[in-house]
């Protein structure tokens, strides 16, 4: 076996610009699900709104970069809009079913063949990258060590990835520390009592749902940023996928879904090479390596189901914080 | 398909938005096809192409639709007459032929008409040419397109019925939206395969099998699995969560033993028969919707007069008072999903032939559905779920008449959104469970 390579492979996914996508995804779901206490199940349809939204600015209207991230954000906020209007009167898990369903909604949308001129359909978008490319302050080299090699592309994809990851964080953790924070997570505990205190509940979830769509929105565009679109990554798994990372890390706290973010993409990278090679070399009898690398996912169900019901808190969380009040 | 910015022209979008547009657009029915391209899914391992050609003249802008194994594409002729639709998996796949895009006066005149069956060949690549000639086309009333939706809507409702009225039984009593309700379905469709692949066993033994295991596993399910979290304290939030990790897990030990690709069970292409209009339904069909009404009769006969579906009524509507009142509340929970778990896996054999092909992430693929007939119907009333699945299956189909096939799921999840923003208790639930 080739540990030398795995642990490279491994060791590269610690940051990348998927893990920091799915960081930002998972900070906008503790804004809305461990803060605020809303069960957003639609985090997947936020990702493509900023991913689509960004490509679709770039090469249908021409826009700059970041003219293009820009619209993504603003899209996702005109989302949360026609999301919170409807169900946020609603109880918790009325909302989940919704936003999943919305979620669903907006993919099947991008992937349909009737806007295909638009969204490309099932073959996703690809080659909206000269603006980027150009904004690109990096001269031509390669930098880093070790697995942490880039080229000035990558570089640049990394360091913007990691600028909104450090700004998102940022503002999180100052918006909890201030009172709207403070009433955000009164709401989670007891809203009535918060409404009896002459708060509207109403504006201060939609305000929250807004922030961290935003937040998911702009995982989105850092997911596309790389490569390309492909309408199959944003299924409702994906959206399971950045919930487990998010309960890894801790609902209720700012570092948590970044941690998790990490934790669950250096997990995947290296099941998803270790696993092929212990069948490859014997150890795993019996399995085909196709069987073996479904087994990550297998595992990404059964960690979320244990660590829900053994440390539901997460690894960073507060025992007294709990987020499953109700 | 890449997009250049020579597409630029239109302002119009930045105006609007693509997502508003997109709404617009759903709720308008304003589709035009018009701009498709002659190429879809070029990049996906299998294809079905063809050229349309009328006495040797090439035909543009017709429409082809290709459908089968819960997949739909379609798309229009080049100026070549040529066309070519990727497709995920070698399986079969029905071909059909929009007649009102051809030309006045000429028509498919073809044994079998305009909807032809291909299967992929070992090249991964089938052709079909349809035979154009002159001809009156045998032009189908909107009436007896409509008619025929109905038909199959119904038939797509019941299937679905079947599987809410467990998840909303399972609700109510619990108070648990268990996602992992999908792959119960699927779990019926893999045993019922198991029983007639494995053991070469012919289907009507098989189905009995599929109910009884799935049955098995809901009773599993619930000792060893939901009773101990329920004992724990575990809040809905959190089983809600756990169902979703079950729904994972699950999902991919279905893939694991089941590989990803589509296999069928015996008898899925029995021939349709023309029954009246443009209704055509195979013995299967007819077999599945008789089937679905006689199981929900009597699940509705013990729900309403039984001693444990009067407990489960009870406990639905207060589980404290039930369980004061000597109910065994336990033991009736129990029940509810042993009945829950056998309703999904029927539903997930009848999914099997009407998709048609079984498949790891079926059952996931018909959840939100699931769940919007549900909720339309009123969470945790058995009837409205129901009610709620009917509505569901008769929109799906009646409105792939007027929106494009590949979006017709969409119609009953804008449904289920705008329903909770009328009257969110559902068609027959009460105000007080909304919370």
């Amino acid at each position: 076996m080739d540990w030398l390579a795995i642990l490279n492979n491994t060791a590269q996914s610690l940051l990348s610009p998927a893990t920091m996508a799915f960081a930002l995804a998972a900070l906008g779901l503790a804004m809305h699900f461990g803060f605020a206490g809303l069960l957003n199940f639609g985090i997947a349809g936020y990702m493509a709104i900023g991913a689509y939204g960004y490509a679709i600015s770039v090469l249908v209207f021409g826009f700059e970069w970041w003219q293009g991230i820009l619209v993504s954000l603003v899209a996702s906020v005109i989302f949360s809009l026609i999301l919170g209007i409807p169900t946020l009167r609603l109880r918790g898990d009325y909302l989940a079913i919704v936003t999943i369903a919305a979620a669903e909604i907006l993919r099947l949308l991008f992937l349909t063949t009737a806007f295909g001129d638009i969204t490309g359909g099932a073959d996703g978008l690809s080659g909206y990258h000269n603006s980027f490319r150009a904004a690109n302050p990096f001269p031509e080299a390669d930098y880093g060590f070790g697995p942490w090699t880039y080229n000035s592309v990558e570089l640049w994809v990394l360091v913007l990835g990691l600028l909104a990851l450090v700004a998102c964080v940022f503002v999180l953790l100052l918006l909890m520390k201030s009172p709207w924070g403070r009433v955000i997570k009164a709401i989670r505990e007891d809203e009535d009592a918060v409404r009896a205190l002459g708060k509207n509940v109403f504006a201060y979830k939609m305000q929250a749902l807004i922030i961290g769509g935003i937040f998911g929105s702009l995982g989105g565009v850092i997911y596309a940023l790389p490569s390309s679109i492909n309408p199959g990554v944003y299924v409702t798994s994906l959206t399971f996928f950045v919930w487990t990372a998010l309960l890894l890390g801790g609902a209720a706290t700012v570092f948590g879904p970044v941690l998790g973010a990490v934790l669950f993409w250096v997990l995947q990278s290296f099941l998803s090479n270790v696993l092929p090679e212990l069948v490859t070399s014997g150890v795993l009898p019996f399995i085909s390596s196709i069987q073996a690398s479904t087994i990550r996912f297998i595992l990404v169900g059964v960690g979320l189901m244990l660590l829900v019901i053994y440390r539901p808190q997460g690894i960073l969380g507060d025992k007294k914080e709990l987020t499953f009040v109700k | 398909m890449t997009l250049s910015k020579s597409q630029t022209g239109s302002k119009y979008w930045i105006q609007i938005g693509l997502l508003t547009t997109a709404l617009t657009l759903i709720f308008g029915g304003l589709f035009s096809t018009s701009a498709l391209a002659d190429e879809v899914g070029a990049d996906l391992p299998y294809k079905v192409q063809g050229n349309v050609k009328n006495e040797g003249i090439a035909l543009e802008g017709v429409r082809i639709v290709v459908a089968g194994g819960g997949y739909t594409a379609e798309t229009v002729t080049d100026a070549e007459g040529k066309w070519l639709i990727g497709v995920p998996e070698k399986a079969g796949y029905s071909v059909s032929l929009d007649q009102s895009s051809l030309p006045e006066g000429i028509a498919v005149v073809e044994e079998g008409g305009a909807e032809q069956s291909v299967e992929i060949g070992p090249s991964g690549v089938v052709t079909k040419n349809f035979f154009i000639g002159a001809g009156e086309r045998i032009v189908v009333s909107m009436l007896d397109q409509v008619i025929a939706r109905i038909v199959y809507g119904l038939n797509f409702g019941l299937m679905l019925g079947l599987a809410s009225v467990g998840l909303s039984l399972v609700f109510g009593t619990t108070g648990l939206s268990n996602f992992a309700h999908a792959e119960m379905v699927t779990f019926g469709a893999l045993a019922a395969f198991f029983v007639t692949s494995v053991l070469d066993l012919p289907i009507w033994i098989a189905i009995p099998v599929a109910v009884v295991l799935s049955g098995a596993m809901g009773w599993g399910l619930d000792s060893g699995l939901w009773r101990p979290l329920r004992r724990r304290g575990l809040g809905l939030v959190q089983l809600m969560i756990v169902s979703i990790g079950l729904s994972l897990a699950a999902r991919y030990v279905f893939q694991f033993f089941a590989s990803g690709g589509t296999t069928q069970l015996p008898g899925f292409d029995s021939p349709k028969i023309k029954l009246f209009g443009a209704t055509a339904l195979s013995v299967i069909d007819i077999a599945s919707m008789v089937l679905s009404l006689v199981v929900i009769i009597a699940f509705a006969w013990w729900l309403m007069k039984s001693q444990t579906g009067k407990a489960t009524r009870a406990i639905s509507d207060n589980p404290d008072l039930a369980a004061a009142s000597g109910i065994d509340v336990d033991r009736v929970i129990r029940t509810v999903w042993i009945i829950a778990a056998a309703l999904a896996g029927l539903s997930g054999v009848l999914w099997a032939y009407f998709r048609p092909g079984i498949k790891w992430d079926m059952g996931a693929q018909i959840l939100l559905l699931i769940f919007a007939a549900v909720t339309l119907g009123g969470l945790g009333t058995a009837f409205g779920a129901l009610l709620g699945s009917l509505v569901v299956g008769l929109l799906v189909e009646v409105s792939s008449l007027v929106i494009p096939s590949d979006l017709k799921y969409v119609g009953a999840l804008v449904v289920l959104i705008v329903i909770l923003l009328v009257r969110p208790q559902g068609i027959l639930g009460r105000k007080e469970r909304i919370g």
